[in-house]
C-alpha cells in the first residue's frame, strides 16, 4: 500500500514545468556585481530624473548596512550578490507602439504563456502590462483606459510621466528602511506596473502584468505600485514564470498598495516561478515583499494567492488597516513539491476602529517540501472593536514532507476578538479508493481532492485566472456545468 | 457468457485468511442476495472484488465480462462496468456532487473512447437519476457526502449507481442507516433499475431488504465461503430459524 501511495506522489510531485523554455532574443545585459555605479547605470538606461536616482541610491547604501534575514523556517544557500547581473532588457527596444513592431520571438513567448496580449484578446477584457526580464514591453487596453482617465503603464514610464503621483506613494508602504530584500529592490528596481485609479472610478477590466525572467545570470527587480483614490475599484491579476535553469535566479520584487476611502482593490497572483528540477537543482528564489494600507475609512484589500513556483519563497503579503471600518483579506493556496521550500503568510496590523481581516490559508506539501504558514495578527491602541479570522488548513501527501504553522497575534485593544483555526490532514486512503472506484485514475483523484480542499481560496480568483490556476494544480476545471 | 464467474476465490488481510474458496457465477439479468452472520467475509468479498488495495487474494480466480477482473486495477473495474455501493460512503470536502458526476461520467466515456457528455445531456441525467432516488436540489449543491446523513449517504451511493449504469452493482449493507421509508424509496429506484442486461450483488445482514428488493437467488456465508444456496424462500427460512439452526442443518 505504501508503495502505491508513494507512486501516486510522486506521479504527482514529478509533473515536469510546462514553461522551461527560454527565448532567443537579444539583450542589453548590465555588467555583473552591485555598486553605485551600477546602481547609476540602471537610473541613466531608464533615463531617470534625479530625484529617483537620488532615491535609489539612497536605498542601496542603507541596503549595505544590512543583513540577510535568517528568522525563516527556510534553508538559503548564499547568495552571492556581486555575482548577479541585475539589470536585463531585450536590445532595441525604446517602445513599441502596436504588436507589429514588437520582436516576433517575444509575441512567441507570450502566446506559449497564453498571455492575452494580442488584440483579438481584448475579448477577455484584461489589460496585460507583461514584464519581460526588466523590461515592460507592451501595455494593451490603454484607450479603454484613457477614457477613464485610468493610468496603467511601466513603473519607468510613470517615473517620467506622473511624478508626482509616483513620488507621492513610492517607498510610503514599503519603504527602502523596510527589509533587506526591500531595500535592494528599491535600489535596482528595473521596471514594474504603476497603476492609479482616479476618484470614484470602477475600473472595468481586469489589469494585469505577467512577468518572465528569461535571460540567465540576472536578477528580476520589479516593483508595483497600485493607488486606489477614494471610491474606486480595481481588480488586479500578476502572473509569473521563468526558464528551467541550473542556477539559481533571484526575485525579489516589491509591491504597494494604497487604498484611499471607501476603495477596494483586490489582487491576485498566480505564481509560477520555475521550482527546480526533482533533485532541488535551480529554481527562482522568490523574496518578495507585498504590502497594501487601507489608508482611508471604510476601504477594503484583498489578496489571493496561488503559489506553486520557486525553489523558495518568502513572502507575506499584508494589510495596515488604518482606515475606520476598514476590511482586508487574505486567500492561498501555496503547493510545495519536490525540494521546494515555502515561508509564506500575511501579516494584519490593525489601527483604525471596527476593521476587519480575514486569513485563510491552505498548505499542500508533496515530496521532500517544506510548507511553512507564518501570520501576524495585531490590534493596535485605537483598534476598537476589531475582529480577525485565522483558517490556516496543511495537507500532507506523503511522509517526506513537512507542513509548519506560526501564527503570531499581538493585541492591545480588549474590544477585539481574534479567532485562529488550524488544521492538518493527509488524503485519506479510503478517500482515494472512493474515487477510484467510481472510475478516476490515481491523478484525477488526487487533483479532484486537492482542489476541493483548496476551494474556499480558488473561488476568491477572478474567473479568467481561476483557470489557470486550476491547471496549474493539475484540477480538473470546477463547474463546466451548474 | 457469465457476466462474472468467482472461482476458489481466497484472500487475506493482515496474513488471515478471510475468504476460503469462495465460488458464485451471476448472469446478466439476476439479482443475488448475500447473507450470513458478522464476520464472515461479506464485506470483504466485495473489496477484494472491487480491488481495494490492502486485500491480498491468494488463490482464486474472478472472471468479469470474459476479462481476468484480478490483474485490473481499482479504477479499470470501475470503468469496465463494476460499482460498489460502499457500506461507509466517506465524505469528500470541497467537490460538489455536481463537478464529482461530471469528472466520473467523463472519464467512463473516455474509457469508451466517447467526447465529453454535453452539459445538457449531463443535467438531464442528474435530473432523470435524482428524480428517481429521491435525491434534492439542496443535496446535490452539496460536496460529497459532507455532512449528509446516514441515509442521504446511502441515497446518494444509489444515485451515482443510477448515473452510471454498472453492469455489476454490489451493495453493500445498503439498509443499514436507512430508515423505512427511505428504504422502500431506495428499493423502489433499484427495481426500476434492473434489467435483463445488468445484475446486482446485494449483501445483507437481514432479510428485511429482500422484502423490497426480491432476490432471484439467495445464498448463505459462513466462514469465508458459500454454505448453503436456494431461491428468494431461503430468505425467509433464515429468518424464521437463524442462522445457527439453518447451518446446522446442514
Amino acid at each position: 500500500m505504501e508503495q502505491v501511495k508513494n507512486k501516486v506522489i510522486d506521479e504527482f510531485a514529478n509533473k515536469d514545468y510546462e514553461f522551461g523554455f527560454t527565448t532567443d532574443i537579444e539583450m542589453e545585459l548590465a555588467p555583473k556585481g552591485l555598486n553605485e555605479d551600477i546602481v547609476r547605470y540602471i537610473s541613466d538606461k531608464k533615463g531617470e530624473p534625479q530625484w529617483m536616482l537620488d532615491y535609489r541610491l539612497k536605498a542601496y547604501r542603507y541596503w549595505l548596512t544590512m543583513k540577510m534575514p535568517n528568522w525563516s523556517h527556510l534553508k538559503i544557500p548564499k547568495i552571492d550578490y556581486q555575482d548577479l547581473s541585475y539589470f536585463a532588457a531585450p536590445k532595441d527596444m525604446p517602445k513599441y507602439e502596436s504588436l507589429d513592431e514588437v520582436d516576433p520571438e517575444l509575441i512567441k513567448t507570450f502566446n506559449k504563456l497564453g498571455i492575452p496580449l494580442e488584440e483579438q484578446k481584448r475579448l477577455t477584457g484584461i489589460a496585460v502590462d507583461a514584464v519581460f526580464d526588466s523590461v515592460s514591453v507592451k501595455t494593451t487596453f490603454q484607450e479603454t483606459l484613457k477614457e477613464l482617465d485610468i493610468i496603467f503603464c511601466s513603473m519607468s514610464d510613470a517615473i517620467k510621466e506622473h511624478p508626482d503621483l509616483v513620488k507621492k506613494y513610492i517607498g510610503s508602504v514599503v519603504p527602502h528602511t523596510d527589509n533587506y530584500y526591500a531595500a535592494l529592490n528599491a535600489a535596482v528596481f528595473s521596471d514594474g506596473s504603476f497603476c492609479y485609479i482616479p476618484k470614484g472610478v470602477r475600473c472595468p477590466v481586469e489589469l494585469s502584468t505577467y512577468f518572465r525572467i528569461n535571460t540567465a545570470g540576472t536578477g528580476q527587480f520589479e516593483r508595483t505600485l497600485i493607488v486606489a483614490d477614494d471610491d474606486s475599484y480595481v481588480s488586479y491579476l500578476e502572473g509569473c514564470t521563468a526558464p528551467q535553469r541550473d542556477e539559481n535566479q533571484l526575485h525579489a520584487a516589491v509591491v504597494e498598495i494604497i487604498a484611499e476611502n471607501n476603495s477596494e482593490v483586490k489582487y491576485s497572483t498566480v505564481q509560477n516561478w520555475y521550482p527546480g528540477n526533482k533533485e532541488g537543482k535551480g529554481g527562482i528564489y522568490n523574496f518578495v515583499t507585498k504590502r497594501a494600507i487601507c489608508k482611508g475609512n471604510g476601504s477594503k484589500v484583498s489578496w489571493t494567492q496561488v503559489e506553486t513556483g520557486s525553489a523558495i519563497t518568502w513572502k507575506y503579503p499584508s494589510t495596515i488597516l488604518k482606515g475606520d471600518d476598514s476590511i482586508a483579506e487574505f486567500y492561498s493556496v501555496a503547493v510545495t513539491n519536490n525540494h521546494q521550500q515555502a515561508d509564506t503568510g500575511s501579516k494584519m496590523i490593525h489601527l483604525g476602529k471596527n476593521s476587519k481581516s480575514t486569513i485563510v490559508s491552505k498548505g499542500i506539501s508533496i515530496g521532500q517540501s517544506q510548507n511553512t504558514y507564518r501570520g501576524m495578527v495585531k490590534f493596535g491602541k485605537n483598534a476598537h472593536n476589531s475582529r480577525n479570522h485565522s483558517q490556516c488548513d496543511s495537507l500532507l501527501m506523503g511522509d517526506r514532507c513537512g507542513a509548519h504553522t506560526y501564527p503570531y497575534i499581538k493585541v492591545e485593544n480588549n474590544t477585539g476578538i481574534v479567532e485562529h483555526e488550524a488544521t492538518t490532514s493527509k488524503i485519506a486512503d479510503d478517500q482515494l479508493n472512493y474515487l477510484k472506484q467510481r472510475g478516476l485514475d490515481e491523478e484525477q483523484a488526487v487533483s479532484l481532492l486537492v482542489n476541493g480542499y483548496a476551494k474556499e481560496v480558488l473561488k476568491q480568483l477572478p474567473m479568467e485566472f481561476a483557470a489557470e490556476a486550476t491547471k496549474l494544480l493539475s484540477i480538473s476545471m470546477e463547474g463546466s456545468v451548474g | 457468457m457469465k457476466l462474472i464467474e468467482i472461482k476458489n476465490l481466497h484472500v487475506n488481510i493482515d496474513d488471515k485468511e478471510i475468504l476460503k474458496g469462495f465460488d458464485l457465477d451471476i448472469n446478466r439479468g439476476e439479482v443475488h442476495a448475500i447473507m450470513g452472520p458478522n464476520g464472515t467475509g461479506k464485506s470483504t468479498l466485495a473489496s477484494a472484488l472491487v480491488g481495494k488495495p490492502d486485500y491480498e487474494v491468494t488463490a482464486g480466480k474472478v472472471i468479469f465480462k470474459g476479462k481476468d477482473l484480478l490483474e485490473m486495477e481499482i479504477e479499470e473495474r470501475a470503468l469496465e462496468g463494476l460499482f460498489l455501493a460502499f457500506q461507509y460512503p466517506v465524505e469528500i470536502p470541497g467537490v460538489s456532487m455536481i463537478n464529482f458526476m461530471k469528472t466520473v461520467v467523463d472519464a467512463r466515456r473516455k474509457h469508451n473512447n466517447e467526447d465529453p457528455i454535453s452539459p445538457v445531456d449531463f443535467l438531464n441525467l442528474v435530473k432523470k437519476s435524482s428524480k428517481l432516488v429521491g435525491i434534492n436540489d439542496k443535496m446535490k449543491g452539496r460536496a460529497v457526502n459532507e455532512g449528509f446523513s446516514g441515509g442521504e449517504k446511502k441515497k446518494n451511493e444509489i444515485f451515482q449507481m443510477a448515473m452510471l449504469q454498472p453492469d455489476l452493482a454490489i451493495l453493500d449493507e445498503l439498509d443499514s442507516g436507512l430508515d423505512i421509508d427511505s428504504l422502500k424509496h431506495v428499493a423502489e429506484a433499484i427495481n426500476k433499475l434492473r434489467n435483463k442486461n445488468n445484475a446486482f450483488l446485494i449483501i445483507t445482514h437481514y432479510q428485511r431488504l429482500l422484502d423490497y428488493i426480491v432476490p432471484d437467488y439467495v445464498h448463505i456465508m459462513n466462514d469465508g465461503k458459500i454454505v448453503k444456496s436456494g431461491g428468494k424462500e431461503l430468505a425467509m427460512e433464515l429468518e424464521s430459524m437463524g442462522y445457527d439452526d439453518i447451518m446446522s442443518k446442514n
